[in-house]
C-alpha cells in the first residue's frame, strides 16, 4: 500500500520510511476495525448474546414472563430434559420429519433440474413456477393446504378418490398428518433446491457435453456419467442445507396441526415454545434449546469439515 | 453475475446442438419437456385453486368445495377479508420491518464485507472466524433466550425486536466479501493515490460497483424478513401490530363456511411478495443460487 506522505521530503532515511509504513499499517488496522464495528456490535448483542443468555439461564429456574433470573438450580434442568420422554418424543418428530422430507427434497429437485436442462426454450418458466411457492408465507401455504386437505370434500382428498385410493385423514390421524405435512413441504420448498441444482448444472462446461455427443453418448449416459458425478458438490450442499432446514421445522406443523393430533407430530422447536411460552419455564426451555443447539452445531461443523477437506483435496489434485 | 447471465444465453443455443444430436436424444428431450410441463401445471394448482375459490360465492363453495368454476364471480370475499381482519395494518407492519431490516443489513454487512475484502488489517482472521461461527448459529432455534434478552432491554412488542436480530447476517457478509474481492485493485489503488479516504472509497467506488450484490442481499433479506413466523409470533402480540404471516396463521382452522374469505386472505398474503418476486425474478434466483440461503 502506498501513502501520500511519500510525496514529502526528498531525504527520507530508512527509519522514516519504516515510520510511514507503520502509520499506514496502523491506519489500515483502524479503518478495518471501524468498518467491522457495526456488524460486530450487532453480532455480539443479537447473535452470540442469546446463546450466552440461553446457556446462563439454563442453570436457573428463570420464568419467561417475570423479570429476574430466579434461583440457581445447577444442572437439574438438563437432568429433567434428558429424562423427559416428551422432549425425546419431540426430538424424534423433528428427526422423523427430516427423514421424510430430505430424500424427497434432495432427489426430486435434482431429477427435475436435470430434465429442465434438456429443454432448450422457456426454461425460465419452470424456474418461476417451481420457485414461486418458496416466497409465499408459511401461513398462506397452510391456509390453502388446510382447505385442500378437508376430509371428504377437499381437493386433494378428492384427487385420491379419482385415482381409486382412499385419502388418509390429513388433519386428524398421525400418519395422515405426516403425509400432509410432507406433501405441503415438498410443494413449498422444492423450488429452492431446484434452483441450487440448476445453478450447479449451468456451471458444468458445455464442451463436456459436446464431446460426449460426438462420441455418440445417449442422454441417459450423459446424465449418469457427466451431470450427476460433476454435480456432487452441489448435491452435498443441498443435502446438508436440507437436513439443517428440516431439523428446524416449526411453521407448517404448528400452524396446520398445532403439533397434533395429541402432540404426536410436535417438533422440538414447538416443545421449546410450549414449555417456554405456555408453561413459562424459561430455564427449562433454555436447557432444551442448548441440547438442540449442540445437535445442530455438530451437524453444521461436520459439513464445514467435510467441505474443507474436499477443498484441500481439490487444490492438491 | 452478469457473466453468468450472458453465458446462459449463449449456452442455450449451443446446448441445443449438443443435446439434440441424435434421434433418440430428440425423443428423450420431448419426454423431458412433457414431464416438466405436467409437473409445472401441478405445481400451479394450489395457487389457481385458491384464487378461484376466493372469487366464488359462499353458497357455491358449500355445495361443491372442490369446484373449478363459478356462475357468479364475485369480489365479496375480499371485502369481507379486509373488513374482518386488520390486513392493512399487517401489510404496513410487514413492510416497515422488512424495509428497515434491508436498509440496516445492507449498510452494516457491506461495510464489514469491504473491510474483509480490501483492508488487510490486523485481526482480520479473527473477524472472519467470528463470521463463520455466526453462520452456524441457528437463529430460529434461539427464540427463547432471545425473548428473555429483549424483555430485559424492554423492546418486546416493538419493530426493533424484529429488525435488530436480522442485521448481523453472516451470509450477507460473505456475499459482499466475495463481490468486493473481485473488484479491480487498480481502481482502489488509483483512488488511494488521489488521496481518497477509505470511507470515500467504500461509499463512492466500491458500493456503486457492488449493485448486483446489494440487490441480491436486499431482496433475500426482504423475503426472509417478510416471511419470518415464529419470532414475530412471540414478539408482536397485539392484533394490529402483527405481520402478515402471523396474522394469517390465526385464520387456519377458522369458521368452516367462510372458505372464500379465508382463501381471499391467503391470496392477499401472497400478492405482495409475488409482485416482488415477479419483478426481481432474475436477482432472486441468482442470489439464492449464489448463497444457498435457506
Amino acid at each position: 500500500m502506498t501513502t501520500r506522505t511519500t510525496a514529502a521530503p526528498i531525504a527520507t532515511t530508512d527509519r522514516q520510511v519504516g515510520a510511514t509504513e507503520r502509520t499506514a499499517a496502523s491506519r489500515i488496522n483502524r479503518a478495518g476495525w471501524l468498518f467491522s464495528a457495526p456488524f460486530l456490535v450487532t453480532y455480539v448483542l443479537f447473535l452470540i448474546g442469546p446463546v450466552i443468555i440461553g446457556l446462563v439461564i439454563s442453570f436457573f429456574n428463570t420464568a419467561t414472563v417475570t423479570p429476574g433470573l430466579g434461583a440457581w438450580v445447577g444442572v437439574s434442568n438438563y437432568a429433567d430434559i434428558l429424562s423427559s420422554s416428551d422432549f425425546w418424543a419431540s426430538m424424534w418428530h423433528s428427526v422423523l420429519f427430516t427423514l421424510l422430507t430430505t430424500p424427497l427434497l434432495v432427489v426430486l429437485p435434482l431429477l427435475f433440474a436435470i430434465l429442465c436442462a434438456r429443454i432448450v426454450r422457456h426454461r425460465w418458466f419452470f424456474r418461476l413456477v417451481f420457485f414461486a411457492p418458496y416466497v409465499v408465507p408459511s401461513s398462506a401455504v397452510c391456509l390453502i393446504f388446510a382447505f385442500m386437505y378437508t376430509p371428504e370434500t377437499g381437493l386433494i382428498t378428492k384427487a385420491f378418490s379419482w385415482v381409486g385410493l382412499t385419502a388418509p385423514n390429513f388433519l386428524g390421524s398421525v400418519s395422515g398428518a405426516w403425509f400432509g405435512v410432507t406433501l405441503l413441504t415438498l410443494w413449498w420448498t422444492f423450488g429452492l433446491n431446484f434452483i441450487l441444482y440448476t445453478a450447479g448444472i449451468q456451471d458444468i462446461s458445455e464442451e463436456v457435453y459436446e464431446a460426449s455427443a460426438i462420441d455418440g453418448a445417449s442422454p441417459w449416459q450423459q446424465i449418469s456419467r457427466i451431470t450427476v458425478p460433476l454435480l456432487r458438490p452441489t448435491i452435498v450442499l443441498v443435502l446438508i442445507l436440507q437436513i439443517l432446514a428440516s431439523l428446524k421445522v416449526f411453521d407448517q406443523i404448528y400452524i396446520l396441526l398445532a403439533g397434533g393430533p395429541g402432540n404426536k407430530t410436535r417438533p422440538v422447536i414447538e416443545y421449546i415454545y410450549d414449555t417456554g411460552f405456555t408453561s413459562y419455564r424459561g430455564g427449562y426451555a433454555a436447557a432444551a434449546t442448548m441440547v438442540y443447539l449442540v445437535v445442530l452445531i455438530v451437524i453444521a461443523a461436520m459439513w464445514i469439515l467435510l467441505t474443507r477437506r474436499s477443498d484441500t483435496a481439490d487444490t492438491k489434485a | 453475475m452478469t457473466t453468468t447471465l450472458a453465458r446462459e444465453g449463449a449456452t442455450s443455443v449451443k446446448r441445443q446442438t449438443s443435446i439434440e444430436s441424435s434421434n433418440g436424444a430428440k425423443i428423450f428431450n420431448r419426454l423431458a419437456a412433457t414431464c416438466m410441463v405436467l409437473f409445472g401445471l401441478i405445481w400451479l394448482v394450489p395457487f389457481v385453486f385458491a384464487l378461484i375459490t376466493s372469487l366464488r360465492p359462499d353458497n357455491e363453495i358449500t355445495a361443491n368445495p372442490s369446484g373449478w368454476w363459478s356462475n357468479h364471480w364475485t369480489l365479496q370475499a375480499y371485502g369481507g377479508a379486509l373488513k374482518d381482519n386488520p390486513i392493512g395494518w399487517w401489510y404496513l407492519n410487514s413492510f416497515i420491518i422488512a424495509t428497515l431490516s434491508v436498509v440496516f443489513t445492507v449498510i452494516v454487512c457491506s461495510m464489514i464485507g469491504f473491510a474483509l475484502a480490501q483492508l488487510k488489517f490486523r485481526g482480520r482472521g479473527v473477524v472472519i472466524a467470528l463470521v463463520l461461527i455466526g453462520l452456524m448459529v441457528p437463529t430460529q432455534a434461539m427464540v427463547l433466550p432471545q425473548f428473555i434478552e429483549f424483555r430485559f432491554i424492554h423492546l418486546l412488542g416493538t419493530y426493533w425486536a424484529l429488525i435488530l436480530p436480522a442485521i448481523a447476517a453472516p451470509i450477507a457478509v460473505f456475499v459482499y466479501d466475495a463481490f468486493m474481492r473481485g473488484l479491480p485493485p487498480q481502481l482502489i489503488e488509483a483512488a488511494r493515490l488521489d488521496g481518497a479516504s477509505w470511507w470515500l472509497i467504500y461509499r463512492h467506488v466500491c458500493m456503486p460497483l457492488c449493485r448486483p450484490a446489494t440487490s441480491a442481499v436486499a431482496i433475500l433479506t426482504f423475503v426472509m424478513s417478510w416471511n419470518a413466523f415464529l419470532w414475530p409470533l412471540l414478539v408482536l402480540t397485539q392484533a394490529k401490530s402483527q405481520t402478515i404471516p402471523v396474522g394469517l396463521s390465526g385464520l387456519v382452522g377458522g369458521s368452516a363456511n367462510q372458505y372464500a374469505e379465508i382463501m381471499a386472505s391467503a391470496v392477499l398474503g401472497i400478492i405482495p411478495l409475488f409482485a416482488v418476486f415477479l419483478i426481481f425474478q432474475r436477482q432472486i434466483v441468482q442470489g439464492v443460487a449464489q448463497t444457498g440461503i435457506k
